[in-house]
């Protein structure tokens, strides 16, 4: 089974973010700055990869990836810990105002030129969505670059059998979920959470993973985002701060009987 | 160009259209009137007649339709096949459709079929001034912005909750079929599965969400963890208010740490950063702590209260309507006693609604 991986890095979640009007449209005030980590769902989709590649004898796993050379070298020191993978680099923006389509494009050209991939064999891996730009179309116009036919979108689980065929589990509304099965690759899994915890880090693992990701980040091809057709107005942090009225020293039944009331009033 | 505004649906198991679809539609019109274009509708699934029924007063200048067995699930193939001979067939510039799982699936594909472009999770959309803007969420939820794009056609896929249910009166509509041929597809859909075995907890259509932080299942006053008497709370509540259960992501993390667990929870009810963000008119939440990345997960919350024990936690102060600094466990135990006496009072039984509140 060949495995691909697409996954950007996004800013680390606790950092505070701030809106900045650059010249080539909005992005993040010290952008290069902040701490940078694999994009959550993303990360998901490389445990669940990393899984299922030791379940399948001979199986690859690359993880494709675009951003800032030097924010991928800083975030790989960390992945490299946690799964084995073969990077493939591409060196641009990766925030959250770049275009998904272009991003798309360059995304399934670099998996095309990866050495070795059968896409007869292929799954294609990414998140749902992304903690950037957060559209959720990425994954679809890759699939569809490369004519996957079979996608399969906010996915929890997908279950192996013995004749090659799998089982999907996806999020739908309701806080159920759609199960289908497929014949086997080529298929596209945008991840949710999956039920993979985090691995724990093996440095082990990282330096050997560091010993091809170096190399593959040395050759990470420079490509810039136009966004031609798309511009932004407006964008800027939410007006959300509330009067919290702080009630302290009342017994729990007063609380209880204020929640109640306000719930029964409609 | 002239503008021609699609709005696109599918229907549901039941041939009806969901209350997301019927929000879109509202948008769908809103924006063709500004653009003083004409609306049509697109409709696609096992069955449409109910469906274009239902919306056969809104307005639109024509009704298309893809429909038959083949359509009645939900399958990136078929489904894809279907919206983009929908969008061929009427020469769309700008559709606009829900954010439900089976379009947000296969759109951005059908969009890059067409050569054109899309925008999700679209929380508004600007037509008063005869050009089009939409309004939307970045870094999820965390940075607002307007986009404008010139390229056609333009999908617009709206987040459910940001606009009105279209309700017009139930109008007989032969829509002008169109005939797709199903591409082979390797995909078989079986069908639907509950999370988990136990009940139902998350309910988009609730009035109310309850957000349950990791304090639950840390040590009480007495230096023990009471996880079990923390989910029966939990769960009276629910069944009490019928409300709609989220989770921090720090207690659906929990499990996978091995420590004591919820067992009513489970990463899909998440909320936050990685989980949902739900839309509800009023949010209580218990024992959640966390700075501005954690509260996104309630940012939609119209009417927000908390019940934890610091008064400066970030999830609360500046962000909900009212924090009670109180052991979530007495107020919830509490609560739960006057929502049953509320439940045996509607029966009919003379007990006084408020009896042990003292």
């Amino acid at each position: 089974m060949h495995i691909v991986v697409c996954g950007g890095i996004v800013p680390d979640p606790l950092q505070t973010l701030e809106p900045v009007a650059t010249a080539a449209g909005p992005g993040l005030k010290n952008e290069l700055l902040l701490p940078a980590i694999l994009d959550p769902w993303a990360g998901c989709a490389l445990h669940e990869a990393a899984h299922l590649a030791k379940q399948c004898e001979g199986s690859r796993v690359w993880l494709v990836s675009l951003g800032p050379k030097a924010k991928l070298q800083q975030v790989m020191m960390s992945l490299a810990q946690k799964a084995p993978f073969e990077l493939v680099a591409l060196d641009g923006p990766a925030h959250g105002f770049t275009d998904a389509h272009e991003t798309a494009a360059l995304l399934a050209e670099a998996i095309v030129s990866i050495q070795g991939l059968d896409r007869g064999r292929l799954l294609l891996f990414g998140g749902w969505e992304s903690a950037s730009r957060g559209q959720g179309v990425t994954l679809q116009m890759v699939g569809e670059r490369l004519g996957i036919a079979d996608q399969f979108q906010g996915v929890d689980r997908i279950t192996l059998r013995d004749d090659g065929s799998f089982e999907v589990m996806e999020r739908v509304e309701g806080g159920r979920h759609l199960v289908s099965w497929c014949t086997g690759p080529p298929a596209l899994l945008g991840w949710a959470t999956g039920e993979r915890a985090e691995p724990r880090n093996d440095p082990q693992m990282g330096m050997k993973n560091m010993r091809t990701i170096m190399p593959a980040l040395q050759k990470a091809t420079p490509v810039s985002l136009a966004a031609e057709g798309l511009s932004y107005h407006d964008v800027r942090l939410p007006l959300q701060q509330r009067q919290t009225r702080i009630v302290k020293d009342m017994p729990p039944a007063e609380i209880a009987l204020e929640i109640f009331d306000w719930i029964a009033n409609d | 160009m002239t503008d021609t505004v699609l709005y696109l649906a599918h229907t549901e198991a039941d041939g009806s259209l969901s209350r997301a679809s019927l929000e879109a539609l509202t948008v769908a019109q809103t924006t063709a009137a500004g653009l003083h274009v004409s609306l049509v509708v697109g409709l696609f699934g096992g069955d449409v007649c109910d469906a274009a029924a239902s919306v056969g007063g809104c307005g639109a200048s024509r009704f298309f339709a893809v429909a038959g067995a083949d359509f009645a699930s939900p399958r990136y193939a078929s489904d894809a096949a279907a919206a983009e001979a929908i969008a061929r067939a009427t020469d769309a510039t700008i559709v606009v459709a829900a954010h439900t799982s089976r379009l947000a699936r296969v759109l951005a594909g059908v969009a890059f079929r067409l050569n054109g472009c899309i925008d999700t999770h679209v929380s508004a959309v600007d037509s008063s001034d005869g050009s089009i803007a939409v309004a939307r969420w970045f870094y999820r939820q965390r940075i607002e912005g307007m986009a404008r794009r010139t390229q056609r056609p333009w999908f617009l896929v709206i987040d459910p909750g940001v606009a009105t249910a279209y309700v017009g009166p139930s109008v007989d509509i032969e829509p002008e079929t169109i005939t797709v041929l199903v591409p082979s597809t390797r995909t078989q859909t079986v069908g639907l599965r509950e999370a988990s075995a136990a009940e139902q907890t998350i309910r988009p259509d609730a009035a109310l969400l309850f957000v349950a932080g990791a304090g639950w299942t840390r040590k009480q006053k007495d230096g023990q963890t009471h996880t079990e008497e923390a989910e029966q709370l939990i769960l009276g509540f629910l069944g009490a208010t019928g409300a709609s259960l989220g989770s921090t992501k720090s207690l659906t993390d929990i499990a996978g740490e091995g420590l004591a667990v919820l067992h009513c929870l489970s990463h899909m009810n998440q909320v936050g950063q990685t989980g949902s963000t739900p839309r509800h008119p009023k949010g209580l939440s218990a024992c959640c702590h966390g700075e501005e990345p954690h509260v996104v997960g309630w940012r939609f919350i119209r009417e927000r209260r908390a019940v934890n024990l610091d008064a400066n936690c970030g999830w609360a102060r500046g962000k909900a309507d009212v924090l009670y600094v109180a052991d979530a466990f007495e107020v919830m135990r509490q609560l739960n006693g006057l929502l049953r006496a509320r439940e045996t009072s509607s029966r009919g039984d003379r007990q006084p609604i408020y009896s042990n509140a003292s």
